[in-house]
């Protein structure tokens, strides 16, 4: 829509070979690796990470704290570029455009246009000296040439689609002034007002009450229903994306162990980790300490990421392999079912028998 | 905001009203809780030529054989209406604002004062923008580029700068560039603005450098510190993933608000330096607050001491109440606190 985004092929940039994933995947991830050098060590964020998503399609990512969630999506956006110490590799195919090695000016033009971002607390993620609309004005303005009165305009129009009752007078608030889930509306506001066809919200809901936490996800799947945009979410917690999500990529130690459509990873899931996330999901109609598989034991060091399997010290399966093979050698994802990926070293048989006889009946 | 103005002036009046009764009470209640006897008292305000009728005319004069707070209520009340001091048959004026009169020197206090504000100021408004714009630009630069050369030679230079006494720093630069090299090859000599402002600057460059080196090399080192802790906010990265230019993202998001903390200390060291500059002024010969008040403190020239020292409390609550207006201003979040 506007003009700025049009520089794509401007001399001295790459210009794009050959698109990957299928012809109507909008956001294609490949073998992604983000490492941080640091005093510690090379921190391997993420580790060869890959995955799909098509226009209108919401794309669930799950994990615990520290397997790399952030750091995946903020690399799609190109933010880790200007850290000394990141060194990234892999590809990142936007709409046909290969990212990772584009020019960083033009990447930087396709950030909060064609891509967006919301993040988790929406407090310290708006800045708190600027009224909340000065804020929308400025996103809109980056990649819009319109007068500051005109941009008002938008932003007022946003936040009235948001559902912020009476926007004209709460365009000039600061956001201290809001309360936590108008704040994460806000935020919204903030990233849809240029239309961005892909919306990525890292954990948009975790800061917020359980109730208000309905409300916004109610929100983001009604705002992606209307602009048709693809949705990347992020959480630790199974139960945000049980109903939203088609897919579902479940992350641990910066790489993925499984994926698949939402039903597959639901209701055939093929890793124990997956197992233990899905025991450990509260439910409603259970009480919280009756958690039947919890994952025991913490997460791993992303510098010192255990050998063969990275959850094998966690992992209530880790001897039935053979040859101890769980630790000595790095289990690649196979697919097991149609577009259904895992990585273990397991038998898919052992696994599905695991799964419907001693998992499943317990959930 | 209007509400929280008018607090905050209520707030300093209030202040310089309570500075102002503990300094006299420094100055009077003191000497009688120690027993200092009332012609005691006075004969120190005589000084070396005290006889018995010089201290009763002091005494009388201070109100010394009034109860305190009558004699501290004149003295608020003298400030405003001016006072008569009485020698024998003679009468001296001292006009409204009155902050008392010298004995020794025979002069009133105010119009002293009055004298050597001005190049106080000129020596601390000069240092203040030199070592503000080179502060902050050389900690946003070193925060920017963080562990390069560039970083850490400003940082070494930022170390000398804390380190290194104005008397070592201000001498040093007076000789080489007076004697060695005679750029100023007349001395440097304080000409008042109104008089030759170009003088007046080519004259004061010097001591200004000499002073805004310390302060510069802190004010590197908070605008450093300040900026790192803001480039790493949430919504710097905020801003980046709007797509803003990281000009942008440093200039109007991370500045602003690593600016906040030094604006306080800044306001706080101002005010300070109004009060007087003392080892400049006394290393450069300028007759300012801060030599002036050395120089009444060594001659136990009471009345010019606490004069000066009522000075220096109104500007660094000034320069404070100032400081709070600024900040409302910046952070929208103290409005309503
Ligand atoms: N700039 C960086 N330098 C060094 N290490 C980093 C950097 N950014 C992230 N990491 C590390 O990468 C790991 C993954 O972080 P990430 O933020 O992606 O986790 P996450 O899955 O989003 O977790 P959470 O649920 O807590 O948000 C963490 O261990 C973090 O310490
Ligand atoms: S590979 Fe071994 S350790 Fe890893 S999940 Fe499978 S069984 Fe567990
Ligand atoms: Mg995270």
């Amino acid at each position: 829509m506007s003009e700025v985004s049009k520089t794509a092929g401007a001399p001295g940039e790459v210009v794009p070979a050959q698109r990957s994933g299928t012809e109507d995947t909008f956001l294609s991830v490949r073998d992604l690796r983000i490492h941080f050098q640091t005093d510690d060590g090379l921190v391997k964020s993420v580790d060869g990470v890959s995955f799909d998503v098509k226009p209108g399609e919401t794309l669930g990512v799950v994990g615990e704290s520290g397997s790399g969630k952030s750091v995946t999506s903020l690399g799609i956006l190109g933010l880790h570029r200007a850290a000394p110490n990141a060194r990234i590799s892999g590809e990142v195919w936007l709409d046909g455009e290969e990212l990772i090695g584009a020019d960083p000016d033009h990447v930087r033009r396709l950030r909060g246009q064609k891509m967006s971002m919301i993040f988790q607390d929406p407090l310290s993620a708006m800045h708190p000296y600027y009224t909340v609309g000065a804020q929308i004005v400025e996103a809109y303005r980056v990649h819009n040439k319109v007068t500051k009165k005109a941009a008002r305009t938008r932003a007022i129009e946003m936040l009235d689609r948001v559902g912020i009752p009476e926007p004209g007078k709460r365009v000039d608030s600061y956001p201290h002034e809001f309360s936590g889930g108008m704040r994460q509306r806000a935020m919204i506001a903030m990233a849809l007002v240029n239309n961005p066809q892909l919306l990525i919200a890292d954990e948009p809901t975790t800061a917020l009450d359980v109730t208000v936490q309905a409300q916004i996800l109610d929100l983001i799947r009604d705002l992606q229903k209307e602009f048709g945009s693809a949705v990347i979410m992020i959480t630790h917690d199974l139960g945000v994306v049980a109903e939203m999500a088609d897919k579902l990529l479940v992350m641990y130690g910066g790489r993925c162990v499984e994926r698949g459509t939402a039903e597959q990873v639901f209701y055939e899931p093929q890793h124990p980790y997956t197992w233990g996330l899905l025991g450990s999901m509260p439910r409603i109609d259970r009480d919280q300490t009756e958690r039947l598989i919890p994952v025991k034991g913490s997460p791993p060091s992303l510098i010192n990421v255990p050998d063969g399997c990275a959850f094998n010290p966690r992992c209530p399966y880790a001897d039935i392999p053979k040859d101890d093979i769980t630790r000595t050698t790095r289990p690649e994802l196979t697919e097991t079912g149609n577009g259904h990926f895992s990585a273990c070293h397991m038998a898919q048989e052992e696994r599905t028998r695991i799964w419907t006889e001693e998992i499943a009946p317990k959930l | 905001m209007a509400a929280y103005f008018i607090r905050r002036v209520f707030g300093a009046v209030l202040l310089l009203l309570i500075v102002s009764a503990v300094t006299f009470a420094i100055f009077f209640l003191v000497p009688r809780l120690a027993g200092q006897t009332m012609d005691q008292l006075a004969a120190q305000y005589v000084g070396k030529d005290a006889n018995p009728d010089s201290v009763a005319a002091v005494k009388k004069n201070l109100g010394l054989d009034q109860p305190l707070y009558i004699q501290y209520w004149d003295f608020i009340r003298q400030i405003v209406v001016g006072a008569d001091y009485q020698f024998g048959p003679e009468t001296t004026r001292c006009d409204a604002p009155c902050f008392g009169y010298s004995f020794r020197r025979h002069v009133e206090v105010w119009p002293q004062i009055v004298a050597r504000v001005p190049i106080t100021f000129s020596l601390a408004i000069g240092a203040a923008v030199i070592w503000l714009v080179s502060g902050v630009a050389t900690g946003v630069v070193s925060a920017l580029k963080r562990g390069s050369f560039l970083d850490r030679f400003f940082m070494s230079v930022a170390l000398a700068g804390v380190s290194l006494p104005i008397f070592f720093t201000g001498m040093l630069a007076l000789t080489t560039l007076t004697v060695q090299w005679p750029i100023w090859s007349d001395g440097i000599n304080y000409v008042p603005f109104t008089e030759n402002p170009g003088e007046w600057a080519w004259n004061l460059l010097v001591p200004w450098c000499s002073l805004a080196f310390l302060y510069s090399a802190l004010y590197a080192r908070l605008t450093r510190a300040g900026m790192l802790e803001t480039m790493g906010e949430d919504f710097i990265r905020t801003a980046r993933a709007k797509g803003l230019k990281e000009s942008q993202v440093i200039g109007k998001h991370g500045l602003r608000a690593a600016l906040t903390p030094i604006v306080t200390i800044f306001g706080m060291d101002f005010g300070l330096l109004l009060g007087g500059a003392v080892i400049t002024e006394t290393v450069f010969s300028f007759d300012g607050m801060g030599k002036y008040a050395i120089k009444s403190v060594q001659d136990n020239d009471l009345p010019i001491v606490m004069g000066v020292t009522l000075t220096a409390a109104f500007f660094i609550v000034f320069c404070n109440l100032l400081v709070d207006l600024v900040y409302a201003a910046i952070d929208p979040r103290v409005r309503y606190s």
